[in-house]
């Protein structure tokens, strides 16, 4: 990367694989279940994400020196749950439908360790450029878990993508439907988000033995 | 050596800065965001009840409402009338029924005040609908509806929709497969009391070509957001059967 250090690319790039945060890090987990059913959910919720980590973990960095630390984590607290009403707010005025799609998922955001994780663990020691690339990359590697996810949800739960009919019969009796494929039910229920995300930290950790802990 | 940062007297006067820096912002943010906020509500309430009677752009499976440039045309247009029901039968015209808060005319019968029951009153292709909102409480949150009915109480369109209920189960009370089984159920038994509509999970009729039994099929996964939209059917529409009954006379 020309425009980035290999110190600050690292930064990017790590997070999308080998420490990502959903399946390395095992944070965020109960996002990647709670909401993954629709992938236009998933989208949604990796971008907002994407907002709230990249500007908190620079709000964060700023602030670092002045911060009390009897009461850094209620400050960590406040800033995402400023930025989150932020997003909720801009989002009921400018895209209303989307909003209301979402809307306790965008509240969610809060209660997403990762953002607070990361507050603690890289913003409160760095500077802001260094933690916005650091909350860049984390909310990435969160988000496209998220997308996986959101993608085998809904595609075998629903038989859609972005609620485009895609096992559906877009053409009356040619579909998969027509030959006895039915949806399947339990990729909707919470549970399977758990086992696709145990799919995917199983292949990752197949195709890169150094993750796997003795 | 202690910090300058770890002193108590910092540590407070950080929080009151940090609270008032915060509290500011947002009621920026708020305050700025309000008026477009009201607005897409307003509109949302048109949609709604259009919606519920018929007047929408729906395709194949999909529910979608007219769009906002065309609403307020298209709710002149096809509401004849607004009237809000007081003490069951009496009813007066006003204008912008749809604007009364359904939520807080609840709370205030909770208190012992009187309710006032909002009804929209549309015509369409030579029919006559009758639209009434309605809340109640899912599994998360909130659950609302716009139900048309007809001067018998036979429902002629329904637009569900929720605050919180979950993503692909209880959200689904959204989706046209769902709120098209209740065209064409009757709220009334034979003999013309009020039962309401049951989701039912042991439905024997998944197909809903039986529109007199008062039930229609479950979703799958999203039981108790089928009981709170049961429980609201029967609750808040309930209050409406003096109002038709004056009708039939």
């Amino acid at each position: 990367m020309g425009l980035l250090s290999r110190k600050d690319s690292k930064l990017i790039l790590d997070p999308l694989a080998d420490d990502n945060p959903i399946t390395i890090q095992v944070l965020g987990i109960c996002s990647a279940l709670a909401i993954t059913a629709q992938l236009k959910a998933s989208i949604v919720m990796a971008v907002s994400v994407l907002f709230v980590l990249g500007a908190g973990n620079v709000v964060i960095s700023l602030i670092r020196n002045i911060i009390p630390s009897k009461i850094r984590i209620i400050v960590q607290l406040t800033v995402v749950a400023a930025l989150v009403i932020i997003v909720d707010q801009v989002l009921k005025a400018f895209s209303y439908q989307l909003s209301k799609e979402l809307g306790a998922f965008i509240g969610l955001i809060i209660t997403n360790c990762i953002i607070m994780g990361r507050f603690e663990a890289f913003a409160l020691g760095n500077g802001p450029w260094r933690s916005f690339l650091d909350g860049i990359g984390n909310a990435l590697g969160y988000g496209v878990i998220l997308i996986i996810v959101g993608f085998f949800r809904e595609l075998l739960g629903s038989g859609t993508l972005l609620g485009f009919k895609v096992l559906g019969d877009p053409i009356a009796k040619t579909g998969l439907y027509s030959i006895g494929y039915e949806n399947n039910g339990f990729m909707l229920l919470a549970p399977m988000a758990l086992i696709v995300v145990g799919v995917i930290i199983w292949v990752q950790r197949t195709r890169n033995k150094a993750l796997i802990e003795d | 050596m202690e910090n300058r940062t770890d002193k108590n007297s910092y540590t407070i006067l950080f929080a009151i800065g940090m609270v008032l820096i915060v509290g500011a912002l947002l009621a920026f943010v708020a305050s700025s965001l309000k008026p477009n906020i009201a607005e897409n509500k307003r509109i949302e309430k048109q949609q709604n009840i259009l919606y519920a009677m018929g007047v929408n752009e729906n395709e194949e499976g999909s529910a979608n409402f007219i769009s906002t440039d065309k609403v307020a045309d298209e709710f002149t247009k096809y509401i004849t009338k607004q009237v809000v029901i007081t003490n069951g039968t009496q009813s007066e015209e006003n204008s912008e029924a749809y604007l009364i808060d359904v939520k807080k005319e609840q709370s205030k019968a909770k208190s012992g005040g009187e309710r006032r029951l909002p009804l929209f009153i549309g015509e369409k292709e030579g029919k006559t609908y009758y639209i009434a909102p309605i809340r109640g409480k899912g599994l998360w949150d909130a659950v609302w509806a716009y139900v048309a009915m007809d001067k018998n109480m036979v429902v002629q369109g329904a637009y569900f929709d929720h605050q919180g209920e979950t993503a692909g189960l209880g959200a689904n009370i959204k989706e046209r497969f769902f709120m098209d089984d209740f065209i064409g159920e009757h709220l009334l038994d034979a003999s013309g009391n009020f039962v309401g509509i049951n989701i039912s999970k042991s439905n024997a009729d998944p197909l809903n070509k039986d529109k007199t039994d008062n039930e229609v099929d479950a979703i799958a996964g999203a039981t108790i957001t089928g009981d709170g939209v049961s429980a609201m059917l029967r609750s808040d529409l309930k209050l409406y059967v003096p109002y038709f009954k004056t009708l039939k006379n």
